[in-house]
């Protein structure tokens, strides 16, 4: 009986080890353009904790700061309080729409250039051939034995990867508190222990895999390969090979002696050597593309040196392979990027932003939420009037101390008072105190007379007393007996 | 069965052979550090086993090496708690009780802690706000008190109770059965409820309230007052306002007469701690029907025209 191998060809190993990524350094317009986004981007990581911005005494003046302690989320003049949460929502759903957006129209851009497992894997890459020389010091330096040269050069570049890894995670910690202090006790050993925590589990995965797992991350581990499939389509900007230009391959002298049997391909394998994720890009579209496009500048670099036209790896979309292949020309890429669906995407994705830019600019810094309190509903007092008790919750969400006027409207006869006052003080209305940036709960007694409807509406009213425009109020019920009995 | 060795023209690779409706699956080797993670989660598994509570016995559970146990950590957490609670229960000890108001952050840590006792204790029979039931158990939720709606008044029923007949400091007193023992003839007992209905003002006068009023005069004065304004020395209800334990009706006031009810309620003093007691009235103090009447004294002083 033949054995599976036989019948199915199964390779002698269930499992593979990884082999060797060792891009080779390359210059061009899209490594530029990838140095140039990974420079925003860090600068964005590392530095936005470390702006101020003047919030009065009462708040802290950390320009982006997510205060779980406190929960409160302050992002520059906004800031989110935990009821106010669907900002965040719509921020993450503007998230979503805008990588459908980027997707549609070229493809996976967000994996080449922006996405921090390419940022930091590019980033250490470049640490590889500070250290260890380019593509072929590197393997040379991988495939030869240990000697005093290999061992002080990984010694060195695990260390740099591990500095770099710290900082990564040291950079994470500061957008939860206020940064310099944070800094300063972090290093004299003070900080919570979920800092260092923190800074140890960002530092222990970004040297995992941005040192080591690197690719792999993109092609085992990530869904949104996966999901990107879905989202491109024939008008989406990819990275190509032109087959029907570059094929059959053949070197420059060949090409020479059989002037029409070969194409532009040259066969130098430079596209292949530059790939961080090493893959061949002439063997089409695949799962382990991020469309980085740094094969495009190896391959523009050959064509001009051996004065072919560049372009045999370039930026095309499915439409436009199938018609130059046929002979046609491209499509302008203004045609790619503003066609019907990228402008949806981008009118649905500027809708959300304005209204909740519209919201944030209605929204008042003085809230209240009453809830009636159900056990019991209702009360009668001694001269036959009847008590309802409510929990109003004040809140302040402006950075100084307010007082507030708490009154009732469409209670013929109501009187309150809170748990501070006493019936006997009771009025229409009783003024409230309110911390800066804080929530305020106060029990207030509503009493009437009795008589009335088992059931009515009527008004609770927040006003502030400062002068300022601003207040809130809440419809809520008044009972004076229980439902269906 | 036996299938053509195939190799999959775009990848490369070797196929496994199988087919799904024209999908063939290729037979790509797994990545080698995804068998050594498995291997880790093996390693992790053992670790577990010897360190915490794994296998189950017949009667109970492989310890673990740590000596660890969910019983034991919760323990831990009620000690930390306990600690974390301490400052704020001694100064409630230290502070007399008529002197909480004045402190609001005690004052309100005081009310939150008679709130989780009151829901452990007192709900059964006054309700899980206070509301009491009809014909059974008083409200605490309103502004009118058997025996005092102060502050000391409150704490004193509380830590003594009503009605414990073997102790001494418990808030006593008893209501004839004027009906029962034959003190009253059913006629005359119509008459009083006529007269306890006139001056609560859920009847108009008549002959019947006219006679009930000497009536009153003569057995009931002694304890609910000449005007029927109650007696909380004694926790005689005031019969003139608009609330009734055991309802107002005629029906139930002849009932109430005929044979009375003296409630009871449990001595707290012998049960719980002195700060559990002071946090509890101060809960119940702060439903909405707590009296800023100074000292108990003065509360107590108000019955005075009913003693005998």
């Amino acid at each position: 009986m033949a054995s599976p191998e036989d019948l199915t060809g199964a390779p002698a190993s269930l499992y593979a080890a990884r082999k060797g990524v060792y891009p080779k350094k390359v210059d061009g317009f899209f490594r530029r353009l990838k140095w140039a986004i990974m420079a925003v981007t860090l600068a964005i990581y590392y530095g936005t904790p470390w702006i101020r911005w003047d919030r009065g005494p009462y708040a802290p003046d950390q320009a982006v700061l997510v205060d779980l302690a406190h929960r409160r989320f302050y992002m520059f003049q906004i800031e989110i309080w935990p009821h106010e949460f669907y900002y965040v929502a719509g921020l993450l759903i503007m998230a979503g729409i805008g990588l459908f957006l980027v997707t549609s129209a070229v493809g996976r851009a967000w994996c080449g250039y922006a996405c921090p497992q390419t940022v930091w894997t590019d980033l250490f890459q470049h640490v590889d051939r500070l250290i260890d020389g380019d593509r072929n010091a590197q393997l040379r330096l991988a495939n030869g034995p240990w000697s005093f040269e290999k061992l002080w050069k990984r010694g060195l570049k695990y260390l740099v990867y591990l500095t770099v890894a710290f900082w990564t995670g040291g950079a994470w910690i500061m957008y939860f508190a206020d940064a310099p202090t944070l800094t300063h006790d972090f290093w004299t050993g003070q900080a919570a222990p979920i800092a260092y925590g923190t800074v140890a589990v960002l530092a222990a995965t970004t040297f995992v895999l941005g040192g080591f797992m690197r690719e792999q991350v993109c092609i085992y581990m990530c869904p949104w390969p996966r999901i990107q499939t879905a989202m491109m389509d024939e008008k989406s900007l990819l990275v190509t090979y032109k087959d029907w230009r570059g094929e059959p391959r053949g070197s420059v002298k060949k090409a020479a002696a059989h002037p029409g049997a070969f194409g532009d391909c040259v066969d130098c394998n430079q596209c292949v050597a530059v790939c961080p994720t090493g893959i061949d890009i002439r063997e089409g579209p695949q799962i382990g593309c991020i469309t980085c496009a740094l094969c495009i500048d190896a391959c523009d670099g050959v064509m001009s040196q051996i004065g072919r036209p560049r372009g045999l790896i370039d930026y095309c979309t499915l439409d436009d392979a199938a018609s130059e292949k046929a002979g046609g020309a491209a499509q302008p890429v203004r045609n790619t990027l503003m066609r019907p669906r990228t402008l949806i995407y981008l009118g649905v994705w500027s809708a959300i932003g304005a209204a909740m830019l519209f919201s944030l600019g209605q929204r008042t810094r003085l809230d209240l939420a009453v809830q009636h309190e159900r056990s019991p509903l209702y009360v009668q007092l001694s001269d036959g009037q009847i008590r309802n008790t409510y929990t109003l919750k004040l809140r302040n969400m402006e950075a100084r101390p307010r007082r507030v006027a708490v009154t009732v409207d469409g209670l013929p006869g109501a009187v309150l008072w809170s748990e501070t006052g006493s019936r006997g003080a009771a009025g229409e209305r009783i003024d409230v105190p309110l911390a800066p940036d804080s929530v305020t709960r106060v029990k207030l007694f509503v009493a009437a007379p009795g008589g009335g409807p088992a059931r009515q509406d009527f008004t609770i009213a927040a006003r502030a007393l400062d002068g300022d425009p601003g207040g809130d109020a809440e419809t809520i019920q008044f009972d004076q007996s229980e439902a269906g009995q | 069965m036996v299938e053509q060795k195939r190799i999959d023209e775009a990848t490369g690779t070797s196929t496994v052979g199988h087919e799904w409706d024209g999908i063939e699956e290729l037979n790509t080797p797994l990545p080698r550090w995804w068998l050594w993670t498995f291997y880790l989660t093996i390693v992790w598994a053992l670790g577990y086993v010897i360190l915490y509570p794994a296998w189950p016995m017949i009667d109970d559970a492989t310890k673990g090496v740590l000596g660890w146990s969910s019983r034991g950590q919760l323990e831990q957490e009620l000690a930390a708690d306990a600690k974390r609670r301490a400052p704020t229960a001694d100064a409630i000890a230290a502070t007399d009780i008529v002197d909480l108001p004045a402190k609001p952050a005690l004052m309100q840590a005081a009310v939150q802690g008679g709130g989780a006792a009151f829901r452990v204790h007192c709900v059964q029979c006054h309700g899980a706000g206070g509301a009491g039931l009809k014909k059974l158990y008083p409200s605490l939720t309103d502004d009118d008190w058997l025996w005092g709606g102060d502050l000391g008044s409150i704490h004193y029923t509380i830590t003594n109770g009503i009605r414990n007949p073997d102790h001494p400091g418990t808030r006593t007193s008893q209501m004839p059965a004027f009906g029962r023992d034959g003190i009253l003839d059913p006629a005359q007992i119509s008459d009083v409820v006529s007269f306890v209905r006139t001056i609560s003002r859920q009847e108009k006068a008549s002959a019947s309230s006219a006679r009930g009023a000497t009536l009153f005069a003569d057995n009931c004065a002694v304890c609910h007052g000449a005007g029927g304004e109650g007696g909380r020395q004694v926790g005689a209800p005031k019969l003139t306002d608009a609330i009734w334990l055991y309802g107002g009706g005629r029906e139930s006031l002849t009932a109430t007469i005929n044979q009375p009810r003296n409630g009871v309620m449990p001595r707290w003093g012998e049960r719980l701690d002195p700060v559990t007691i002071k946090m509890l009235a101060t809960y119940v103090y702060s439903l909405g029907g707590g009296e800023k009447v100074p000292a108990a004294p003065a509360a107590k002083g108000q019955g005075a025209d009913g003693q005998p």
